[in-house]
């Protein structure tokens, strides 16, 4: 066998560059979409600022039950976290610089990514999901109770972030914190595609599909989990931030069992397992519950379940997932 | 010629079942052991044993002269000791490329680098090459696993264990699931594994058997009854009344 | 000594509704390893069907406890037909989107159809007010949630050890595929304990609704109460179940009583402590 064979195959390894060009294609996607959004929906721009924050929730949620396979009713928890540290360093501390209060979010975040990491993996299968539940729920009380810092009930109000880079303050119609998100939204998909593309992400995938090798392999499943667990914390904790900084309230249904629910909704819609589905996922359900609700808030509910069960039964892959699997079938018949 | 590998008097029972009566064997860089023995005669919990995914109730294992007999599976995996699987255990999404340079890297300690790909990385893609390449599995290095067939799925199996360049080796019937006429390729990667490594083989074919092994150990009913060439076996007694017998003897280890 | 005699008959009967609620839940999930987050809807069904027939319609009590368990069993046989059958092992997660959708579904439709409000089931005149026991009062329709458990714990018992349907529906519990190999035909035992499941679901929904009232999120906020008491008790163990609704309902009700402020917070931290130290339930089996 000669040398020149061995290496031939890897030749065809040369455009795996590719993935950086598609990067860009992400990014410049994401900026035309929002510079789209900003001109058609000017009216909207609070909305859409709410889906931003929302997409780096279920981006988080992605990274744990998408890449590494682990089913949690209780993700809300780790964005709760960031918006109500966020909130909190701004009205009780008086940390009101919008980047501080993101970075801020980040850390709570990654903390209660930590907290309920470990707590969540303890178990498996039913024991998993109960203790997600069980942790949303338990973060729930404690951020009413402990009103004396998070207002209860009332929610947290009274967040005056300062100007962005003390240039551009946060106006009544939402440009800035528009920009803002989109900003932050950039930076963590690059990140994200950086993560997911690294060792640790291969690590995780493997995880997902055969824990049992990923260990014969020296590995430690748990600890790699929990690692992950911490990462999306904090992108969670990013999405609660600049949650607080553009709503400037913080309320408990941010840790609630059903914003943890919607949130894995949105996933499985858009395809867990990929960036991309996470984004589409969150657009998609957002708009429509915006429509649908200000049509008739009372059928909300039953039809986000119908959509989901039609999401399980026609298109387990969610409809970024589906697309991609009818694209390459259309190129591959036209071969 | 010393020990890499120790199995010191390993003993285990379920409930009343002694599964595992003092078991010890001893491996040198470069053996090719051949582990045998009827259904039931404890070879598979013998490995979970060794792998530390049972834990025996008493007697030790040692690698290198260090006693692991506390070590966590993971931790034996990074003391040199790999074990193959029975039947397949691979990621049926990823490539036959990103299994082997995961296992490179894992060896590395690189495996939790959040930045990077292996694309990137010229020594891990040139190991992975070679290895691919080694056994015949070049051409389907980017090709999903769970599109691949059975027997090139075992062949990736015993990639991923020399990617993990261990010191001693557990094939656990490496070539179960494959046709027989395609067992060639099996014994041909098997050839390639790296010369002063030490491989146990536990396997039923027996022509694999005794063209691989130097020397055959005979496990039955929870006890070592053979241990020499492979010439030998078939005219031990014992094996086989092990084996001709092992209706009558066998059962109550089953 | 009062306060602690009514947090203890509270507790039991409490602790009894959750387990004629969750029984059905606990074997279907054993047998059919569905992870099933809609089996309160099925309850609350119940809920609804008994307030309707004995509140609006003036029905007797007994007549609307069997009318909420029949229609409820009526309901959910198309649903198995045409989803649950889908979902039968599939992974985690779709059975988990499949049945939270199920959930949000019912909720919506209980909404729409009934309104936000709490439904109320009238308690017939036996059942009102108290009951003497000689050295203590308790309501009697307390008195009777316990006695509704005790009656369903036996002949569950009585059912899966004594009939030769408890023989087939050990078996396949066991091994699926052997005891339809050796002539079970594991679809009827599959449906029939399906229906059974939620016919005892919307039985303990009309006899609880006295504890947890019948109103729209029923379904959701008891929904962690269920799946805890078969992640503790271990999926398909009555007895487990039996422990876990005793214990889970002491601990809630208790936390009601002392700390009423603080009782939720405290449910959710035992249930982590008791998950946490039996990850496999109480009496489930290592798999």
């Amino acid at each position: 066998m000669s040398a020149t064979e061995i290496s031939a195959p890897f030749e065809q390894a040369k455009p795996m560059r590719r993935p950086w060009q598609r990067d860009l294609a992400g990014v410049l996607i994401i900026g035309v979409a929002a510079v789209a959004g900003y001109f058609l929906f000017p009216d909207n721009l609070a909305l859409l600022t709410r889906i931003i924050a929302i997409m780096l929730l279920v981006l988080s949620l992605d990274l744990v039950t998408g890449y590494c396979g682990v089913a949690t009713l209780g993700h809300a928890a780790l964005f709760g976290a960031g918006a109500y540290a966020a909130g909190i360093a701004a009205v009780t501390f008086g940390i009101t610089e919008p980047l501080s209060m993101v970075a801020i979010g980040a850390i709570a975040g990654a903390v209660a990514g930590l907290v309920s990491g470990v707590v969540i993996l303890r178990g498996h299968g039913l024991a998993q999901l109960v203790l997600s539940i069980a942790v949303i729920h338990l973060f729930h009380e404690a951020a009413n109770k402990a009103s004396t810092y998070t207002g209860g009930s009332d929610g947290l109000s009274g967040i005056a972030p300062d100007p962005v880079f003390g240039l551009f303050a946060f106006d009544l119609w939402g440009r800035t914190a528009y920009v803002f998100g989109i900003g932050l939204l950039i930076l963590v998909f690059v990140l994200l595609r950086i993560l997911v593309r690294s060792p640790f992400g291969t690590l995780c995938r493997g995880i997902r599909q055969d824990p049992i090798r990923v260990s014969a392999m020296g590995a430690s499943v748990k600890a790699s989990l929990i690692k992950m667990y911490v990462i999306s914390g904090a992108v969670a904790g990013v999405g609660g931030a600049l949650n607080a900084v553009s709503t400037q309230v913080v309320g408990l249904d941010s840790l609630s069992f059903t914003n943890s629910a919607e949130a894995l909704v949105m996933l499985v819609l858009g395809g867990a397992g990929s960036l991309y589905g996470a984004l589409v996922g969150t657009i998609v359900f957002m708009w429509f519950e915006h429509v649908v609700s200000a049509a008739n808030p009372f059928h909300w509910l039953t039809i986000v379940g119908a959509l989901l069960i039609a999401v399980v039964l026609f298109a387990p892959k969610g409809l970024y997932g589906t697309a991609v699997t009818l694209m390459k079938r259309f190129i591959g018949s036209r071969q | 010629m010393s020990a890499i590998f120790e199995v010191e008097r390993l003993k285990k029972s379920f409930g009343g079942l002694d599964v595992t009566k003092d078991v010890s064997l001893s491996m040198a860089k470069g053996d090719r052991i051949a582990l045998i023995g009827p259904n039931g005669a404890g070879k598979t919990t013998f490995v979970n044993l060794v792998t530390g995914h049972l834990q025996p109730n008493s007697g030790r294992v040692l690698m290198d002269g260090e006693d692991i007999s506390k070590f966590n599976p993971m931790r034996r995996v990074k003391a040199g000791l790999v074990r193959s699987f029975q039947v397949t255990r691979l990621f049926s999404e990823m490539t036959p490329e990103e299994h082997v340079a995961l296992a490179i890297l894992q060896r590395e300690g690189k495996s939790g680098r959040l930045a990077g790909n292996f694309h990137a990385m010229p020594q891990v893609m040139r190991e992975m090459g070679s290895i691919l390449e080694t056994l015949n599995l070049g051409t389907l290095a980017t090709v999903p696993v769970g599109e691949i067939a059975y027997g090139q799925q075992r062949l990736l199996e015993i990639a991923l264990a020399m990617a993990l360049r261990p010191k001693v080796l557990l094939l656990d019937e490496p070539a179960a699931g494959v046709p027989h006429s395609d067992t060639f390729l099996i014994e041909n990667a098997l050839a390639q594994l790296p010369d002063d490594l030490a491989v146990l083989m536990i396997e039923h074919d027996m022509d694999l058997v005794f063209r691989f092994a130097k020397r055959v150990v005979v496990l039955a009913a929870g006890e070592i009854i053979f241990d020499g060439s492979p010439r030998a076996v078939t005219d031990d007694a014992r094996v086989r009344e092990a084996y001709l017998g092992s209706y009558a003897h066998a059962s109550s280890a089953a | 000594m009062q306060v602690f005699f009514s947090i203890g008959v509270d507790a039991l009967a409490y602790g009894m509704v959750l387990f004629i609620i969750s029984i059905g839940l606990s074997v279907t999930m054993g047998l059919m390893r569905v992870v099933n987050l809609a089996h309160g809807a099925f309850a609350m069904i119940g809920g609804y069907i008994a307030s309707y027939a004995a509140r609006d319609l003036g029905l007797p009590y007994g007549f609307a406890i069997i009318l909420a368990v029949i229609g409820t069993i009526i309901i959910a046989i198309p649903l198995e037909r045409f989803l649950y059958r889908r979902i039968y092992g599939a992974p985690e997660l779709t059975q988990v989107l499949m049945t939270i959708g199920i959930t949000f579904c019912v909720i919506g439709l209980a909404n729409y159809v009934f309104g936000p409000t709490l439904k109320t089931i009238p308690l017939p005149a036996e059942l009102q007010g108290p009951v003497n026991l000689g050295f203590r009062t308790i309501a009697a329709h307390k008195l009777f949630a316990i006695g509704c458990g005790v009656v369903v714990a036996l002949g569950l018992w009585f059912l899966i050890e004594r009939t030769s349907f408890g023989v087939k529906l050990r078996a396949s519990v066991d091994n699926t595929a052997m005891a339809a190999s050796l002539g079970v035909r594991t679809r009827i035992v599959y449906a029939a304990s399906f229906a059974l499941a939620v016919g005892l679901a919307a039985f303990g929904g009309v006899i609880g609704a006295e504890l947890l009232p019948v109103e729209p999120y029923y379904a959701l906020r008891y929904m962690v109460t269920f799946l805890v008491v078969v992640s503790v008790g271990g999926a398909g163990s009555i007895p487990g179940a039996l422990i876990a609704c005793l214990l889970l309902g002491a601990i809630d009700t208790t936390g009601r009583y002392l700390v009423p402020e603080y009782g939720e917070f405290f449910f959710y931290l035992a249930v982590i402590a008791i998950v946490w130290v039996f990850p496999r339930g109480l009496l489930g089996r290592a798999k």
